[in-house]
């Protein structure tokens, strides 16, 4: 589309102070990170690490940082294992209830957390479930099906089902079938919704809150009682490590991804 | 004649030709069918457990504690207070809504147009925040806005007066605007860069004007993604629960915030049952009023 | 060549009785019969939606037949499953596996028949050497273009010496330089290899080129089955007639007596020496080259022939020759082909047409030949 130079000016300048409104508040925490007054005022005096220190010193942090890790792996495992079947079932059945089940399986999206997290919290006073980790794990997982579902869905939808008959017009029955071209062609479409749901749970808090016990704290939790009980600039911290770790990873990915696409 | 029985929907459905020739059948497709069933089934069993069956006891317990009745009901609706709540809960979203469709529809654009590598710059800028704990972002508002926070330390340094932003609607807003930004970009670049340039090339030659061909063309073609970005933000406005919470006072107070109060602190289930009902009845039936906006999409002419 | 001595004459043979094949309350087929030799060039023609493509995956087991009898080789298949039928099947749009490599996707039936690496590996090099495709082994689908990938679903379904290749509108995709030189191609390894051949094609001229013989589909059933000759000169039913060669449909008031049938056109009356067997209302048909041009005023050799007036209304050079489209007295176009060195005629020229009461076929008139056409 020809546009007229002011146009362009305006939409690059548009697009920039998004951008940089989207990025820039996370970078925040950095600096703050480092701040030798302990509290979180503006702008950070001096420079210590004390704050990293004792994220990784003080059990309080470290063991919500590990129940976090977790359950987010245990979550992942389960979420893909039960989204990638539904998907599997859900392309399968291809007819108008398909549609419906779809959407009735993909509400915990749109369902509010508050919501949500009253109700389980009542299920599991009842059940004793509030602040194990089966309870964590169960919770977190219905909230991350949905995006392995998704995920899947999406690569299953691209996925030319004309190779499968293929496949068995060259001799491979269902289950070689699967294992040797309907698997290896959706992987990407299974290994995101594998890290869509860790992310999921590792990043819940709303339902965390409520089926929380001071014996099973997720990092998410301890980071909202921190920032609302006191100043500690340790949430500073944590928040640079996440920040960075993810950053990495998805760094880690891009350069991977693009050297398979590469050669 | 045209084309070749493999891609000629001659029979939508009863087609031979078309889709997996295995679903054939009717014997063969109930089968499918049982297998499709026995597939969803552990999703659907751990979704009725921690989902459905939850939903359902909350329900139960509005009208059941601390008496059978609609008692709770009458309260919610009756109380004054309950229902400017209510009110701040939609205009906040419409607002997070509005705001987050000017932001996005421009960036949106921008990123169909520009070439591959400052695209993949653009889809991380809005990855990164996804990826960034929610809690953190969070955190990351409230040290900008605070009274002696980032914002206010700038304005102080230019000799400005300090504005107050936490605990402020104004706050609320921005905070949950930049946490539901990705959501209405996302939808709506999908549907843009399926939009034919061409079509407002035609238009110029037609004689439109710029302005013309793009509010006659352009915006018509992706306003689906504008309502399915629309009212996925809106809906997830309406449950915001942290972003309003750390960044909100008591005059900005969202309906969560209240349920969660009644629950944990009051310990009256009835009452906070019942709020967390009209939260989840207003959810569902915005959505299924939408529902039909985000499903129209224009259909494609020519070769795709 | 080497791989060819192995093969020849281990094609399969295929019997199909009464075959017919319901989607719900939607026959795809029904009553299908047909008997295909061992070695033989099988075509299957028709339109969209004709049955022809459902046949193929009825014989590739993809899909179960509702009623009748599949044989393969001499043996049922009903029930067994595509895996286990040892048929190859070439797939319009190639169907190559994106994640293999051209020699991976070709060794993909070896592997899986646990054939010996060393073996598999000479078995691979030949079956790419069949379709000329040896330099591309290690290169991915989608680094080939549409012909190569044809050429490397070719040599997949081959390289397991299948007794019955089944092939599904192959050269669908291709421009036609391409499908020409494909369609010799094919041929050359068909002799080759001497196995059984269905080839799917709604193309008659594909079909002409490259089959023994061919079964021409028309709405689940199965209209006529002859080599190309005899499809074109004694076609069993107006829908076939139509379908191969062009062809001039003459309908008129019909008259059949003991020595043939008249039919009156717009006043006009042209006579057959043909009767019609069965019921139905008496259409002719003629092949162009059977029609012959001549100047409205002009009299001449016209003893013994019929004759009806027309008006040239399109004139179509073709090199070898001329095509004439002529307007009858009743609106409806008759085709005529002439030769090179015959009188020429322009656009509106008045002419009569000629022909011989020995070269038109009557045939049992049937609308639906029209509609399906079109």
């Amino acid at each position: 589309m020809t546009m007229s130079p002011f146009t362009r000016v305006l939409l690059g300048l548009c697009c920039l102070l998004v951008a940089l409104w989207l990025v820039a508040p996370t970078l925040v925490v950095v600096p703050m990170s480092f701040n030798e007054n302990k509290s979180l005022a503006f702008p950070p005096k001096g420079f210590t690490l004390d704050w990293y220190a004792n994220f990784f010193s003080n059990p309080e942090w470290s063991s919500s940082l590990f129940n976090s890790l977790k359950v987010a792996s245990l979550v992942a495992v389960a979420a893909t294992v039960l989204g990638t079947l539904a998907a599997f079932g859900l392309d399968r059945m291809k007819s108008a209830s398909a549609g419906w089940l779809r959407m009735i399986l993909l509400t915990p999206m749109i369902v509010p957390g508050v919501v949500l997290g009253i109700g389980i919290y009542a299920v599991y006073l009842d059940t004793h479930l509030v602040g194990t980790l089966f309870g964590f794990v169960v919770a977190h997982t219905m909230l991350a099906i949905p995006f392995v579902l998704i995920a899947v869905s999406a690569s299953l939808e691209v996925f030319d089902k004309r190779l499968e008959l293929a496949a068995a017009s060259l001799g491979a029955g269902r289950w070689t079938t699967f294992r040797t071209v309907t698997m290896p062609l959706i992987a990407p479409g299974i290994l995101s919704g594998f890290l869509f749901a860790f992310v999921t749970s590792f990043d819940e808090i709303i339902v965390s809150l409520f089926i929380t016990s001071p014996y099973l704290k997720t990092l998410p939790v301890q980071i909202y009682s921190s920032i609302t009980r006191d100043a500690d600039p340790t949430v500073a911290a944590v928040g640079t490590i996440l920040f960075l770790a993810t950053t990495l990873l998805i760094g880690l990915g891009l350069v991977l991804f693009g050297r398979e696409r590469r050669t | 004649m045209s084309g070749s029985d493999a891609s000629t929907p001659a029979r939508s459905d009863a087609n031979p030709d078309r889709g997996s020739p295995r679903s054939g059948g009717s014997a063969g497709r109930a089968a499918l069918f049982r297998e499709g069933w026995l597939l969803v089934l552990p999703a659907l069993v751990v979704l009725c457990a921690v989902m459905a069956y939850p939903l359902a006891s909350i329900a139960v317990r509005s009208i059941s504690q601390p008496e059978w009745g609609l008692q709770n009901y009458a309260w919610f609706f009756g109380t004054p207070v309950n229902l400017t709540v209510l009110q701040r809960t939609f205009t906040i979203s419409a607002w997070v809504t509005v705001v987050c469709v000017l932001c996005a529809y421009p960036y949106a654009y921008v990123m169909t147009v520009v070439g591959p590598t400052l695209r993949v710059v653009l889809i991380l800028c809005v990855m990164v925040p996804f990826w960034v704990s929610g809690v953190v972002r969070t955190l990351s508002w409230v040290l900008l806005l605070q009274d002696s926070g980032a914002i206010n330390s700038a304005l102080r340094g230019l000799g400005l007066p300090p504005v107050r932003l936490i605990r402020t609607q104004t706050g609320v807003v921005i905070g949950m605007a930049q946490v539901l930004l990705p959501f209405m970009i996302l939808p709506m670049y999908s549907v843009m860069k399926g939009i034919d340039l061409r079509l407002v090339q035609a238009a110029r030659s037609l004689g439109a004007r710029p302005s013309r061909a793009f509010f006659s063309v352009y915006l018509p073609l992706s306003l689906p993604g504008v309502y399915a970005g629309a009212i996925i933000v809106f809906i997830l406005a309406l449950g915001f629960y942290i972003t309003p919470a750390l960044l909100g006072g008591p005059r900005s107070t969202m309906l969560s915030t209240l349920v969660q109060t009644q629950v944990l602190s009051l310990l009256q289930w009835g009452r906070g049952g019942a709020m967390g009902v009209v939260l989840l009845v207003a959810t569902l039936v915005l959505l299924a009023l939408a529902a039909p906006l985000m499903r129209q999409r224009h259909k494609k002419t020519g070769a795709r | 060549m080497a791989t060819a001595v192995p093969t020849l004459g281990r094609g399969a043979a295929i019997g199909i009785r009464s075959v017919s094949k319901h989607y719900g309350g939607f026959a795809a087929l029904s009553d299908v019969s047909l008997h295909i030799e061992p070695g033989e060039f099988m075509t299957f023609l028709g339109p969209s939606g004709s049955g022809k493509t459902t046949t193929l995956n009825l014989i590739a087991g993809f899909t179960d037949i509702s009623g009748g009898h599949l044989d393969v080789g001499g043996k049922s298949v009903v029930g067994v499953p595509a895996h286990k039928r040892n048929i190859g099947v070439v797939f319009q749009h190639y169907a190559l596996f994106p994640h293999m490599t051209v020699g991976g996707n070709v060794a993909y039936p070896l592997s899986l028949r646990r054939v010996p690496a060393a073996e598999r590996t000479e078995r691979v090099k030949r079956a790419l050497e069949m379709v000329k495709m040896t330099d591309f082994a290690h290169r991915y689908p989608s680094e080939l273009s549409g012909g190569q990938q044809q050429r490397v679903a070719l040599a997949r379904a081959i390289v397991f010496d299948p007794p019955l290749l089944l092939m599904d509108e192959p050269l669908g995709a291709l421009d036609k330089k391409l499908r020409e030189w494909l369609q010799l191609e094919i041929k050359r390894i068909h002799r080759e290899l001497g196995t059984t051949f269905v080839y799917v094609t709604h193309d008659q001229e594909e079909a002409l080129v490259l089959s023994d013989r061919i079964a021409v589909f028309n709405g689940g059933r199965v209209e006529q089955i002859g080599t190309g000759r005899q499809l074109y000169d004694e076609p069993a039913t107006l829908f076939v007639g139509r379908f191969i060669g062009d062809s001039t449909v003459l309908r008129g008031a019909a008259r059949s007596d003991g020595t043939g049938t008249a039919l009156t056109i717009a006043g006009e009356t042209v006579v057959t020496d043909k009767r019609l067997s069965g019921g139905g209302v008496p259409v002719m048909l003629i092949r162009p080259e059977k029609l012959r041009l001549q100047r409205r005023s002009a009299t001449g050799a016209g003893d013994g022939l019929n004759r009806l007036a027309g008006r040239i209304s399109e004139v179509i050079y073709l090199g070898s020759g001329s095509k004439y489209e002529v307007e009858l007295a009743d609106g409806s176009t008759a085709i005529v082909r002439s030769p090179l060195g015959d009188e020429s005629f322009a656009i509106g020229d008045p002419v009569d047409l000629l022909f011989s009461p020995a070269d038109a076929k009557l045939l049992a008139d049937d609308r639906s030949a029209d509609t399906t056409l079109t």
